[in-house]
Formats: C-alpha cells, sequence, structure tokens
C-alpha cells in the first residue's frame, strides 16, 4: 500500500464518516437534553432520504442540468429531506416522548418506546412507498472534477463533504452561540435549575429535536443519492452513527463529529485491507477498544449526571 | 417547643436602612395554609408566611422540617397539594417555574447548582435566560458586589471554589432582575469567614431593593440578616417573630444556636420570667 493508497483510502473514509458525524449529532443532541437513546433517529435519517426522493420526483430534473440547474436541484433535495426529517423528529417528540416525560416514566420506558417508534415508522415507509430500493433521481452528472494530492472526487462525495462541514460548524455554533444553545447545554446540565432561569424544558427538547432531524433529513438525501432510498436505509448508518455518538462521548457535540469521522476512516480502511464483509468489524472493534479505556468516550466527562 | 403564634403582629422595621415593611397593599409574598407532600408524606402540613416588600425574612428549621420543600413550592418546581402562594397578592401556585421568572423571583437553589461546564459568564447569561439579552448594567453590579466572579469570567464554574460557587449562584439570580430573591441554605458547606463575607453581600443586595427569603441551618446568621424570622419543624411552623426576638429566645438558642448548655437556657428563661 503506498502512500497515495493511503490518502485515498483516508479521504473515502472522511467523506464516509463525515455523514456518520452528522447523523450521531442527532444522537448526541437527544442524549444530551433527555439521556434518551433515541433509536428512531435512523428513522428521521430515513425519512430526509424521502423527502429529498419526493421533491426531486415531482421537480423532475431535465435529463442534462446545467450546472445552476443542478445546484438549484441539489439545494431542492436537501430541502426536502430538512423538511421531512425536521418533521418526523419533531411529531416523534411530541407524540412518542413527551407524553412519557409528562408522567415521569422511567428510562426504560423510553427505550422500548424509541425502538417501537423506529419499527413503526419503517414500516410505516414501506407502507406509503413500497419496500424496495429506489435510486435519487439524478440532480447532476456525477463525474471526477476536483483532485486532492492525487485522489480524485466525484461531485457526490464532494458535496457529501461540503454539508457536513457547514452542517458541523453551523450546529456548533448554535449550541455554543446561540441562546437555544444556552438553553440546550443548560438543561444537559442540570434541567431543573435551567427551568428556574426560565428555560422552557418542552420547548428546548422539541427544537432540540428539530434541530437534530433537519441534520438528519439533509444527512438522509445525501445517502440517497450516494446509494439509494428504501425504508430500512436508516439502519446500518444509523446503529454506526449510534456507536459514532457513544465513541466521542455521548452528549458532547465535538465528540460525535470526532466519532463519526474516527469511525468513517476505519470502516474505508477495513474495507480496503481486509475486505468488504468486515466492513462493520473494523469500526466496532475500535469503539470497544476506546469504551475499554476511556469508557465514557474520547471527548466525554459523566455519562450519569448527578441526581 | 411550644408554637408562639405571632403572625398577626405587624413586622418590626428592622436597623438597616431599606428594611422597612413596604407601602400598605398586600406583601410581596404570602403563603396560606400551604400542604405540600412527596407520595405518603406530607412535608408541609399548614404553612402561613408572609414577606414584605424590602425585608429580609429567615426561614429556620432542622434538616427535613420542610424548608426547602417551601422554597421550591414558592418557585414552581412542586405544587401543592392545598393551600395558595401569592406574589404581589395574585395566586402563582400552579405556574410552572419557568414562567415565575417574569413575576420577578430568582431562585438561588441549595447546594449552588451552578452549570459546572459553563464559564462564570455562561452562567451569569444563564441568569438572564428570560431577558432578551443579558442587562450590562446587572453584569456590572453582580462584578462590583462579587469581585471575584470578574477575575475568574472566562473560568468554568466546576472548577470554582465552594465559596466562588455560592456568590456565582446567587450572582446569576440576580442577572434576572428578581424582586424576591430565595435562598436556600447558602451558607452550606463553607468556612465561616466565606459564610460572613456571603452574608454581608446579601445585605448589601437587599440595601439595593431586593427582598430576600432565605432557608438556613445557621440560625445565627441568618436571624444577624433577617428582619424577621419563622422557625419550622416537621412541616408546621412553630416560632415567628422579629429576628432579634428569636435571637435571643432561649428555644431557639438551644434547639438551633448549638448552645448545649441547658443550664445556661433554663436560666436566661427563669429570668425572662423573674
Amino acid at each position: 500500500m503506498t502512500i497515495n493508497d493511503i490518502w485515498d483510502v483516508f479521504v473515502l473514509g472522511m467523506v464516509l464518516g463525515s455523514l456518520y458525524a452528522v447523523i450521531a449529532i442527532g444522537y448526541t443532541l437527544v442524549y444530551g437534553v433527555l439521556q434518551l437513546l433515541n433509536f428512531a433517529h435512523s428513522e428521521v435519517f430515513m425519512a430526509g432520504g424521502f423527502g429529498g426522493l419526493i421533491v426531486l420526483t415531482l421537480v423532475e430534473p431535465v435529463a442534462a442540468p446545467s450546472g445552476v440547474q443542478s445546484v438549484g436541484y441539489v439545494l431542492l433535495g436537501m430541502a426536502g429531506g430538512a423538511a421531512l426529517g425536521g418533521t418526523v423528529a419533531y411529531f416523534l417528540e411530541k407524540v412518542a416522548y413527551r407524553p412519557l416525560r409528562r408522567r415521569r416514566a422511567p428510562r426504560l420506558v423510553f427505550l422500548i418506546t424509541a425502538i417501537g417508534a423506529s419499527f413503526f415508522l419503517y414500516n410505516l415507509a414501506g407502507k406509503i412507498f413500497g419496500r424496495n430500493a429506489v435510486p435519487m433521481p439524478s440532480a447532476y452528472e456525477n463525474k471526477r472534477v476536483l483532485t486532492v494530492f492525487g485522489t480524485s472526487l466525484n461531485i457526490t462525495q464532494l458535496l457529501i463533504l461540503g454539508s457536513a462541514v457547514v452542517m458541523l460548524l453551523g450546529v456548533d455554533y448554535v449550541v455554543n452561540r446561540t441562546k437555544l444553545g444556552s438553553g440546550i447545554r443548560a438543561v444537559a446540565q442540570d434541567p431543573e435549575v435551567a427551568s428556574l432561569m426560565g428555560v422552557d424544558i418542552d420547548k428546548v427538547v422539541s427544537r432540540t429535536f428539530v434541530l437534530g432531524g433537519l441534520m438528519g433529513g439533509v444527512a438522509g438525501f445525501l445517502f440517497g443519492t450516494n446509494v439509494q432510498v428504501f425504508p430500512t436505509m436508516g439502519f446500518l448508518p444509523g446503529v454506526t452513527a449510534f456507536a459514532a455518538a457513544v465513541l466521542g462521548g455521548i452528549g458532547n457535540v465535538r465528540g460525535a463529529m470526532l466519532g463519526g469521522l474516527l469511525l468513517g476512516v476505519v470502516e474505508a480502511f477495513t474495507v480496503d485491507l481486509v475486505g468488504d464483509e468486515w466492513r462493520y468489524v473494523g469500526a466496532f472493534a475500535v469503539l470497544v477498544l476506546v469504551l475499554m479505556f476511556r469508557p465514557t468516550g474520547i471527548l466525554g466527562e459523566r455519562v450519569a449526571r448527578a441526581a | 417547643m411550644s408554637a408562639k403564634p405571632s403572625l398577626e403582629k405587624r413586622p418590626e422595621p428592622g436597623p438597616g436602612p431599606g428594611s422597612g415593611p413596604g407601602p400598605d397593599g398586600p406583601p410581596l409574598l404570602e403563603l396560606r395554609d400551604l400542604h405540600v407532600g412527596y407520595g405518603a408524606i406530607e412535608a408541609l402540613k399548614g404553612v402561613d408566611l408572609e414577606v414584605r416588600r424590602g425585608e429580609v425574612v429567615a426561614l429556620l428549621g432542622a434538616n427535613g422540617a420542610g424548608k426547602s420543600t417551601t422554597l421550591k413550592t414558592v418557585s414552581g418546581m412542586l405544587a401543592p397539594r392545598s393551600g395558595e402562594v401569592l406574589l404581589h397578592g395574585e395566586r402563582i401556585d400552579g405556574i410552572t417555574s419557568h414562567q415565575l421568572v417574569r413575576f420577578g423571583l430568582g431562585h438561588v437553589p441549595e447546594g449552588r447548582r451552578v452549570f459546572g461546564r459553563m464559564t462564570v459568564l455562561e452562567n451569569l447569561h444563564m441568569g438572564a435566560y428570560r431577558l432578551r439579552r443579558p442587562d450590562p448594567a446587572d453584569l456590572e453590579r453582580v462584578f462590583a458586589l462579587f469581585p471575584r466572579l470578574h477575575e475568574r469570567r472566562r473560568q468554568v464554574a466546576g472548577t470554582l471554589s465552594g465559596g466562588e460557587q455560592q456568590m456565582l449562584a446567587i450572582g446569576r439570580a440576580l442577572m434576572g432582575k428578581p424582586e424576591l430573591l430565595l435562598l436556600d441554605e447558602p451558607s452550606m458547606g463553607l468556612a465561616p469567614l466565606i459564610v460572613q463575607q456571603i452574608f454581608g453581600i446579601l445585605r448589601e443586595i437587599n440595601e439595593q431593593g431586593t427582598t430576600l427569603l432565605l432557608v438556613e441551618q445557621n440560625a445565627t446568621q441568618a436571624l444577624q440578616l433577617a428582619d424577621r424570622g419563622y422557625v419550622l419543624e416537621t412541616g408546621e411552623l412553630v416560632m415567628s417573630g422579629p429576628a432579634g426576638e428569636l435571637l435571643s429566645d432561649p428555644r431557639i438558642r438551644a434547639a438551633y444556636l448549638g448552645e448545649h448548655v441547658e443550664a445556661e437556657a433554663e436560666a436566661e428563661a427563669e429570668a425572662g420570667r423573674g
């Protein structure tokens, strides 16, 4: 393996990992405010795939779109993904989790509800859209456009990397620099005191779900563009992104980014060096190893919160 | 200990400025026959209490007497089973805590509970969450009261000492422009010198026009600062009166001021009768 090959695989891994990072944010944000492992987030991602598919199917991209048209189609697809992802996340919180919070249900009940919501959503998608994989209408001609140190990237890869970077910077800004962000961080640290400061916990929780849902939805559209759209498309990326969130230190936004990128790169190298059937083995071996030495994840502090 | 109800008495004006009773009209805060419980346990069994504008009122009692429960009920963290909580003469029981801050209520919770992973400045900004943006004048005021916080404003709050965290918890509550500040055991776990310092600052805060309702186990400190005091025992008020009177009451001295010399208290009581 030459240095060029290593670079090739690394770049592929970063593309994959940036997508995991974006999905992992959704898990980690919700865990931060509710200590809830929202397993239905993979279906929010899936909804984003269908959101993009619906919009692009309605728009019907022309056969050989110009550059401007392509940009327009991509933005429309992203908007469709974000809209449906955000909507599903919003109602997921409102319908599935909020009633449990009202009744102060034990944490196990939340977990079972999350799994149930996940089953419900992908079966609902199967009922509505059919269970077969559908390709995303192509918004552009996916040619190789850019060569970075000998590795050429196609438009889809660039699109994934670029939009992931924008979203990750964006969410980092929201969490650390805006009022919603201070509300999210305060609720994550001490919900009772946060509400003494005037933070409306319900509102913050709802917006946290929507924030994660918008990003997960765009990720779903990107994944659909790169692969295909199908009801169970959320499962493997979801599990991996969840692992990424845990690896980075669940509840920690920058940790989720780091964990996502790391798992993506490890996965790419595993496929290249060992073989495709070992795809997830390498990534999960890293997860187990890291957690053995840092049980709270790379950037995690305490998993459990006092009181 | 026998009950000595004296709620009918108007509060005596305290020695400090700004501590006189407010103009006529309803008290700033009034609790009427408040019952609060957790499950089968009744934590408050009919508490009547009032705080007038500008006062410092101390709520004393041993562990588990219901002091924190009282404060938590006022700030909406607990819902009463029966009874009323009135602020400015309006019912506020049943209103959730995040809405209550808009009514001019500030709460410094037991155990300080600063946001440990935020900086001092971020904590103070959290205190002003209900406002559009933090008022620079409030920030200046907090830093003037607690110069230490200014020195450490970029430091993560979890790394502050206990005393500094208490100052931060008070400063954070002040950022929300409270008219009534509820303080839950501000002396807890702090060295005597720090406690004195904090109580000195509380006096200053009161003199600047904020009314204080102070829950304390440290009865001496609390009564020296307060205009009036109430004593809670297993969910019931057993005594109330001007702070000076409570401070010299032999039963209070025996029960809460750690005076183990019973003979002395008895002698004083004898003298009082004679």
